[in-house]
């Protein structure tokens, strides 16, 4: 019988939730890395128990954690003392993340907009969002803050930034959005090995169709009113991105305020909040079984993080947009928490499961794709992120 | 060059990432000097590289303070000499967290 595995990296560690397909029982284990951030985790679509965590600290900085055995034991990569060497830097760190500034790249710009309009210096932060491979278990993406994207081909012992992103000229227009400039969604296409999408806070959207070497904006059709030009090219403060990969050139983003879908590759955006009570927001996901039914969290407004009146409530469209239904069914009132962009995903069943976590550190779960909800667990602490493997 | 056995006091997250329970001895080649005491802790236990200093420029983060004999050392270079009491063994040399947060 099938099993399912949620990770939720919460503020203040790990938690590894683990069901039958049934998705009514759950086992908790954690917390792993006690005290720390742990801003996502994800597993390997090749090698399921190859899980990647992402455990940063304001005081002791970005580490990057790995397990083989499905969450159950962890390691950092490349750091036994057989392995490391002597302290020589620049040397190999599964938690080195430096920004590219070889001449072979053509040197990326090292300066973004600051809060006020002027200009700051790249300084490396977190990672936000970690993105396994396709094709290889140790193949393994990094979103980070300051924005840029990062890949390793070792399994996370070493990272090397993909300078393209950062290097192809719109930098200057990128700012950080409340939470950082943070690069937060890496989006891989399962038909094209050359196409990957990213999203950034505040950036937008962007592709690349060449592996990561080079990359434009996808922002056509987005409007925000917080930049001077609501159409500019960048500068968007995109929260989430999500695709099918049954229908990878379909996307659907939940920005700051608006709800989108692009059905060319991001080409072009159409805004389908539709019947929505608020399009502000930070998640987004799609049915695994049909790629026209989306679920979003609605959230009261950028001013105030918590959903409108006081009622928790995912809706959902089956209509890939535009007319959405309230599902309240074991949702809470009185509850003022949020669901920050990453804590939402989708299980691969046959009936889909989706889940998310809030800031209230609950985690809660439709194994009827969405059409009841109850929570698995009710007092971690605040959840960062969740994401679900499908495990046969 | 004289070896001195060092004395390091690290913070609790510290000493679970290099899965120790109290305070880390180390040998560390003379001069002892805080940096050559972050390499020694470094070479030691290489899952907190980086974590104490950042990689590639050996700039101490911000929130952790460097203490020893009842003195801030934070500031001070990161060449210049320990207190003698250090060399020789008999107090320690503290990395502290700071207090933030409440």
């Amino acid at each position: 019988m099938s099993q399912v595995r949620a990770l939720v990296g919460t503020k203040k560690g790990a938690f590894v939730l683990t069901s039958d397909g049934k998705r009514d029982k759950w086992e908790i284990s954690g917390p792993f890395f006690a005290g720390w951030e742990i801003y996502h985790m994800k597993g390997s679509p090749v090698d399921p128990n190859r899980i990647y965590a992402s455990q940063t600290s304001g005081w002791f900085g970005q580490l990057l954690q790995a397990s083989n055995d499905g969450g159950k034991t962890w390691y950092q990569p490349g750091v036994k003392p057989e392995d490391a060497g002597p302290p020589v830097f620049p040397g190999k760190a599964s938690n080195r993340f430096v920004y590219d500034a070889s001449a072979e790249s053509g040197k990326p710009l090292t300066t973004h907009q600051w809060y006020d309009g002027t200009q700051h210096p790249w300084e490396f932060k977190r990672v936000w969002h970690i993105e396994p491979s396709l094709t290889e278990a140790n193949t393994v993406y990094a979103g980070v803050e300051d924005a840029a994207i990062f890949r390793s081909t070792d399994g996370g012992e070493s990272w090397h930034e993909m300078p393209g992103l950062r290097g192809h000229g719109t930098g200057p227009g990128w700012q950080p959005g409340a939470g950082g400039m943070c690069l937060h969604t890496i989006i891989l296409d399962p038909r094209d090995p050359e196409r990957i999408y990213i999203a950034i806070s505040a950036a937008g959207a962007f592709r690349s169709d060449d592996g990561g070497k080079s990359w434009k904006p996808i922002n056509k059709g987005l409007y925000s009113k917080y930049i001077p030009n609501p159409t500019a090219e960048v500068g968007h403060c995109v929260h989430h991105i999500a695709m099918n990969p049954n229908r990878p050139g379909t996307l659907f983003m939940q920005k700051h305020w608006d709800v989108m879908r692009s059905d060319d590759a991001g080409d072009n955006w159409t805004k389908i909040s539709g019947n929505l009570p608020t399009d502000f927001g930070f998640v987004i996901d799609i049915n695994s079984n049909d790629p026209e039914t989306v679920y979003v969290v609605p959230i009261k407004s950028d001013s105030e993080h918590f959903p409108l009146e006081g009622k928790l409530r995912v809706y959902r469209s089956k209509t890939g947009g535009n007319e959405w239904e309230e599902l309240s069914k074991g949702l809470p009132d009185n509850c003022y928490v949020n669901v920050l962009r990453d804590a939402m995903a989708v299980d691969q069943l046959d009936q889909c499961g989706v889940y998310f976590g809030t800031t209230g550190g609950q985690v809660y779960v439709s194994p009827d794709g969405g059409d009841t909800w109850k929570p698995i667990v009710h007092d971690l602490p605040g959840v960062l992120s969740v994401e679900v493997q499908t495990i046969a | 060059m004289p070896i001195h056995t060092i004395h390091v006091q690290i913070p609790y997250h510290l000493r679970n990432l290099a899965r120790v329970d109290g305070d880390v001895t180390l040998e560390v080649t003379a001069p002892v000097t805080i940096a050559s005491v972050l390499d020694a802790l470094e070479t030691r236990y290489p899952m907190l590289r980086g974590t104490i200093r950042e990689h590639d420029t050996l700039k101490r983060r911000p929130f952790l303070r460097f203490f020893a004999c009842e003195e801030d050392l934070t500031h001070d270079p990161t060449d210049k000499p320990l207190p003698d009491a250090v060399v020789g063994g008999k107090e320690p040399f503290l990395i502290i967290g700071a207090i933030a947060g409440g």
